[in-house]
């Protein structure tokens, strides 16, 4: 399929989906309207809200704010996570000891710690930011564990033919590995970076597009919740177009799946 | 011919580059139980000789090679490396292994380089001899790329260029060519010995191919089928050298040779295969 009729089908099921929903809201079938507007709003009052979010302003200190949150969740979480990965993989030891206690914080739903947060950090960010970091870490830490464990033990054997001290093993064998398994899990990590900000958000906050939404929610302005899911979703593609960038020049050495060989 | 009675190795003037004294390699299995790999194998490899070993699939010839890199200890006797102790990593060896052992995050210069920048070479200098070495193995066009854009053959020449760039005094290779199709393997032989005929080195080459063996080495050691396999053959190869794999296979002498030693191997391999799918 070429480029142009690909871009032309995609663009068709949005306008499909769209044209259906305004039919569905406006127009009774049968003398009946299937999906009440209040309920389920319409195109064009979602888009007129869209439209004056971004014309009056308001929306880019709400967007900012989650980017901010999100972004720290996601620095912090994945530096917890490196170091803790590393460590673990490298002393199977304390890995051993702390295995349940890791199993268990992992296995708890992470909104159920979303109250305490904000019982110890407050409204502000902070509060977000320790949710987001309890999401990404234990992504990023399953990855470097594994990316530390599983090196080829032909490439190790290798490394120390070579000559390789440890610390060389760890600069170009060690943590390469591991980086490249953190970087395969660069999209769910910053996904969840995201869903940790704006949860953290819709619970209790003073800005952000999660507050947004909950706003809207609160006085049954539908319109304005499908607003902000929109202005989220859109949000959260334009972050996936950064990561996919970021990874594209970070893991060049790696194969691309479906590609043939030059 | 067959060595019934196993030849002790003699201390010569010089000491041999590998000598094996008796050595047995058992490993614990899983289910607790010990699997013997090796049993009393006694090798000696003179600096310089380029000896094949050969052996059904799974009779510990790799083991042997392990051994001698300091991989892992035998259980019994010992491995000395020109006449000395070896306590532990064996720096004097090159390994090529059987599986691909290339960084994938590394380049194909990075890759050769490497061996030299971890003994502290300044990276500028050991680029240069890297890329000189890529040459050296046909890739000289292909340093910026990764392992996985090139192919099998092209990254066992890289692997060859990684291990040889250190200049080892002994060169270990574990069934190298193993996954290249026939004629990269001739091609990939050929290239081996013009490298090694420049500065003989030891070269303890493993591999389950008897022709291959034949045609690369001065001497080739028949081991039997696992487990607690043994060493029990040890022919000399009296052919011309420099040689070219392609033409010595066609040579009378070579024949002869191969039906000599594939009498002896022939029942190894019909019991090894018996065990593994018997």
């Amino acid at each position: 399929m070429s480029k142009i009729n690909l871009l032309l089908l995609q663009v068709l099921v949005a306008v499909v989906a769209i044209a259906l929903w305004y039919v569905l809201t406006t127009f009774p079938v049968f003398g009946k309207v299937l999906l009440p507007p209040f309920f389920f709003s319409n195109p064009w009052d979602v888009a007129s809200q869209v439209v004056t979010w971004f014309v009056t302003g308001v929306i880019w200190k709400h967007l900012w704010v989650t980017l901010i949150e999100a972004l720290l969740a996601f620095v912090i979480g994945s530096i917890g996570g490196v170091l803790v990965g590393f460590w673990f993989a490298r002393q199977p030891r304390t890995a051993a000891v702390f295995d349940p206690y890791v199993k268990m914080v992992n296995a708890l739903p992470r909104v159920v710690l979303a109250p305490i947060f904000t019982l110890w950090l407050g409204l502000g960010i902070w509060s977000k930011v320790a949710l987001g970091v309890t999401l990404v870490f234990f992504i990023v830490f399953f990855n470097v564990y594994q990316g530390v464990k599983e090196v080829s033990p032909t490439v190790l054997a290798n490394a120390r033919m070579l000559g390789m001290s440890e610390r060389q093993l760890m600069r170009h064998v060690y943590w390469p590995s591991a980086l490249s398994w953190m970087f395969s899990s660069l999209h769910t990590s910053v996904g969840f970076a995201v869903v940790g900000a704006v949860v953290g958000e819709y619970l209790g906050a003073a800005a952000g597009l999660g507050y947004l939404i909950q706003q809207a929610e609160g006085v049954f302005d539908v319109a304005g919740v499908f607003a902000g899911m929109f202005v989220l979703a859109a949000f959260v593609i334009a972050i996936d177009v950064v990561v996919t960038m970021v990874e594209k020049r970070l893991l060049v050495w790696r194969p691309v799946v479906g590609d043939s060989r030059p | 011919m067959p060595v019934s009675a196993m030849n002790a190795p003699t201390q010569g003037i010089t000491a041999a580059a590998v000598t094996l004294w008796n050595v047995s390699v058992a490993f614990r299995l899983a289910g607790g139980g010990i699997y013997t790999a090796v049993e009393q194998a006694t090798l000696n490899v003179a600096d310089g000789e380029f000896v094949a070993i050969v052996g059904p699939t799974g009779c510990g010839k790799s083991t042997l090679l392990n051994v001698t890199a300091g991989l892992i200890a035998p259980v019994v006797g010992r491995a000395e490396i020109f006449g000395g102790p070896l306590p532990g990593l064996n720096r004097q060896a090159g390994y090529l292994f059987q599986a691909d052992a290339l960084f994938p995050w590394k380049t194909a210069l990075e890759n050769v380089a490497i061996g030299l920048e971890t003994a502290g070479v300044p990276q500028a200098e050991a680029r240069a001899k890297a890329r000189t070495w890529l040459t050296r193995v046909g890739l000289g066009a292909f340093a910026d790329r990764y392992p996985h854009m090139l192919s099998g053959g092209q990254r066992k020449r890289v692997g060859l260029a990684q291990v040889l760039i250190r200049d080892p005094k002994i060169l270990l290779m574990d069934e190298p060519f193993g996954p290249l199709d026939a004629q990269t393997r001739q091609i990939m032989g050929n290239l081996l010995l013009d490298l090694w005929n420049a500065d003989r080195k030891a070269v303890m080459f493993v591999t389950h191919d008897l022709e291959e063996a034949i045609a690369l080495s001065d001497r080739v050691v028949i081991m039997s089928a696992g487990p607690a396999s043994r060493i029990i053959g040890d022919w000399t190869v009296k052919l011309s050298r420099p040689r070219d794999i392609s033409e010595i296979k066609l040579e009378p002498a070579f024949h002869a040779l191969h039906r000599e030693i594939w009498q002896s191997l022939k029942a190894e391999v019909i019991k090894g295969y018996e065990q593994t799918h018997g």
